[in-house]
């Protein structure tokens, strides 16, 4: 599936539409938003922005290099989007215009929300604790009560807005997850600086000693750090891989009236409207197609090498058209078509993986009740049996809720993701959520794909064919886009076009040279009799008055496949092929690089049969595809991973991506997992001998606000540090 | 003791919450939006420099 044609199909799909995607004012200057991939140091970001700005008319371009998202502003009339679009993809990074209703507005909405909850709990928290200082050191007797009320009310002017307001991520979320019936992290860290609020109050009211303003503004402050990171994390992840947006936004041309194509998009087609489909476009909605064409059907059959497709068949969504171009009567709308359904394959996938239960969720579901339950136990032990009076019994249940909030747990699992998917980012993977890693830690089946994935995804010629007949076929195959005829191209080096060659679809390219007529193509066409029977494809060329030669293609194992399934293996992982090609090639396949089982011809709805077989027999699978067929099955795996080569929606679906064309980067990958797991564990740990030490001295009240405060900000410090050993252990 | 408080805790809470109004000014002003780049565009050669 993944031919030589795709960079080309990506370019010529948009440029007919770009300009769907400009926004102008009435000053004249357009502007452009465009998801650039592939762009990661500041040699890219100057080699685009001023390649851009070398162009006449354009004023600004800025790339952001966290989102991939490049703004290109010029002046109307000079340039048009098509030439930019063109100019950064011959700078050699693929880009596409951004849909601008697409999630990129709220992320940074997201991300400031963020920041400023953070600036002010820091704010807060270092003018409390200012307040806080004097007010322990003058605990001594040097600070008069008058004094100390007066500081413990200027806290609480500072503290309770701030807290409120730096509160808020906390108090949406443990909201939202109350209303759902649950109770998440949030829970307790909302009542907790909500009752250090309360009790703080309460206690400056009664000119009482302790207050807990600074511990109502520092939780919040430390565990916004944590978010932040987090968030970082995951916008990173959906930045590499927002492109099935883009796919959704796909154009075509429809033939109106008055016989003109133009451009739509992909959504406003209807049934019975006329596409005019170039080579190299796919097809938007499923069809009919008013003329003989070839097509690359991978998508919905697995097979990677293109068909033929008669006249009046019917083609369904997602299909690329190899063939000559060809006009496609819609039998559907884009929402009914083929692709749509592979999309919400894809979407119950996901539903099925949002099942999985984040680690930190999982201690949460134990820490919060027992944490709940405790400070109940406290405040009745005090109240009842030891008749402590309400306001000191609910002082020391309070307390206890304060010193044992998570703030370790909270920022123990961010910290280790940060450090574990900054390893992997140098080591060639790009990690989409923080969870993923979580999951590749507990795999011990993996699911390949064949083509693209364990091979190259291209036809290569094999053998050594006769050198003056390689250029001379050469000569017709540069006038084909067929992926055969690429390959054979590739092969012979640049050279000339054969100048009258006429491509026929589905047969091959002939014309006329020297006055003799050549012909490079199809066994049959060339009037050749093939004897291959085993698996790849060939392309046979002949010249008038002699005999046909053959020229072998095929698709080559990737050098360091085999490595990998002798390294998963000793890591105790199972290893199966998954392919939509043929019994034959998938033997091959497998038997060269070591795999002992397989599938082969599998629909994409039949990989995610064996996904969801493996699942109910408690297999955690791991799913390695770049198909665009693939992606259900990638959404349905426990976790999974696509090659950097990939095509965007299985990209997109993709828990990692690989950024090399090298699979060993997944036994990294498994390492660092399964050394970020034991951080993880060794975290909570360490947050659960905390607690063990902290609880009984909250409960028996013996926790001043300072013990509190230092023994907070160290638990914090102490499981950065655990999760920074990660990048310590790296080789 | 009074007056002198009554100087530094304000001062210090205007020099906070100047600090805090720069911060929030420079969030509402895109700074924060791409950490990674304007960490990489320092190495850049200045075109028009």
């Amino acid at each position: 599936m993944a031919s030589l044609t795709r960079a080309d199909d990506a370019r010529e799909r948009w440029e007919c539409d770009a300009e769907a995607f400009v926004r102008r004012d009435p000053s004249g200057m357009s502007r452009i938003e465009l998801a650039v991939r592939g762009a990661h140091c500041a040699n890219c970001m100057s080699r685009i922005e001023q390649g851009l700005r070398a162009l006449e008319g354009v004023t600004e371009a800025r790339l952001n290099l966290s989102t991939g998202k490049l703004a290109v502003q010029w002046r109307e009339g000079r340039v048009d989007a098509a030439t930019v679009i063109r100019r950064v993809e011959e700078l050699g990074f693929p880009a596409r215009p951004y849909d601008p209703r697409a999630l990129i507005e709220n992320e940074d909405a997201e991300a400031r929300f963020l920041l400023r909850c953070l600036g002010v709990a820091g704010f807060a928290s270092a003018n409390v604790m200012l307040l806080s200082i004097s007010i322990w050191s003058g605990l001594g007797g040097e600070m008069g009560d008058g004094t100390r009320t007066l500081f413990h009310w200027i806290s609480g002017l500072i503290a309770i807005p701030a807290a409120l307001y730096a509160g808020r991520p906390f108090f949406r979320s443990a909201l939202k997850s109350l209303s759902a019936g649950r109770a998440n992290m949030d829970v307790p860290i909302s009542l907790a600086i909500l009752l250090a609020l309360a009790l703080s109050v309460f206690s400056a009211l009664n000119h009482g000693q302790r207050a807990y303003f600074d511990a109502a503004v520092m939780l919040p402050f430390l565990l916004l750090i944590g978010r932040y990171l987090d968030f970082l994390l995951r916008r990173k992840a959906r930045a590499s891989a927002r492109d099935l947006i883009a796919m959704q936004a796909v154009s075509a041309r429809r033939i109106d009236q008055a016989g003109i194509a133009r451009p739509v998009s992909a959504s406003e087609i209807s049934p019975g409207d006329r596409l005019l489909m170039a080579t190299g476009e796919r097809v938007p909605v499923d069809g009919v197609i008013e003329d003989g064409t070839e097509a690359d059907l991978s998508l919905v059959t697995g097979e990677s090498a293109p068909v033929c497709v008669a006249r009046d068949s019917g083609l369904r969504a997602g299909s690329i058209i190899t063939g000559r171009p060809v006009v496609l009567r819609a039998a559907s709308r884009v929402e009914d078509s083929f692709v749509a359904e592979l999309a919400r394959l894809v979407e119950a996938g996901q539903q099925q993986r949002n099942r999985y239960v984040k680690l930190a969720d999982r201690a949460a579901r134990i820490y919060v009740p027992v944490v709940h339950s405790l400070a109940a136990l406290v405040f009745i032990v005090w109240f009842v049996g030891l008749h402590a009076g309400l306001a000191s019994s609910l002082e020391r249940a309070i307390c206890l809720l304060i010193i044992t909030c998570p703030c370790a747990l909270g920022l123990a699992v961010p910290a280790v993701q940060v450090v574990a998917t900054g390893l992997l980012f140098r080591r060639g993977i790009l990690v989409k959520s923080g969870d993923a890693l979580e999951r590749l830690a507990g795999v011990d089946l993996a699911f390949f794909d064949k083509t693209g994935t364990l091979t190259e995804g291209r036809p290569v010629l094999v053998g050594e064919p006769d050198p003056r007949a390689l250029n001379e076929a050469a000569r017709l195959a540069r006038a084909s886009r067929h992926p055969l005829a690429r390959a054979l191209a590739a092969a012979a080096g640049t050279g000339v076009v054969a100048g009258d060659a006429r491509e026929i679809a589905g047969q091959g390219v002939e014309a006329i040279e020297n006055g003799k007529r050549v012909v490079l193509g199809r066994a049959d066409w060339v009037g050749a009799m093939s004897e291959r029977k085993s698996a790849g494809s060939e392309l046979w060329f002949g010249r008038e008055g002699e005999a046909p030669v053959c020229f072998e293609f095929e698709d080559r194992v990737k050098h360091d496949a085999p490595d990998l399934m002798a390294a998963l293996a000793r890591r105790g992982v199972t290893t199966e092929l998954l392919t939509g090609d043929r019994e034959a090639v998938a033997r091959r396949v497998a038997q060269e690089v070591g795999i002992a089982a397989w599938q082969a011809e599998l629909a994409p709805g039949e990989k995610v049969t064996v996904l969801e077989h493996a699942r109910g027999e408690g297999h955690r699978a791991l799913m390695v595809g770049d198909g665009l067929n693939d992606a259900p099955a990638l959404a349905q795996a426990h976790v999974s991973i696509s090659p950097g080569a990939a095509v965007d929606a299985a990209q997109a679906q993709a828990d990692m991506v690989l950024m090399g064309e090298t699979l060993l980067p997944i036994a990294a990958a498994m390492d660092v997992a399964r050394q970020a797991r034991r951080r993880v564990l060794e975290n909570f740990g360490f947050a659960a001998a905390y607690n063990a030490i902290a609880i009984p001295f909250a409960a028996l009240g013996l926790v001043t606000p300072l013990i509190a405060a230092v023994a907070m900000a160290s638990s914090s410090l102490l499981v950065t540090l655990n999760a920074l050993r990660l990048k310590a252990g790296e080789p | 003791m009074i007056p002198a408080l009554a100087i530094l805790i304000p001062a210090a809470l205007l020099l906070g919450l100047g600090g805090l109004a720069a911060f929030f000014w420079s969030i509402g002003h895109g700074q924060f939006d791409d950490l990674d780049g304007a960490a990489q565009r320092i190495l850049m050669d200045d075109e028009d420099g």
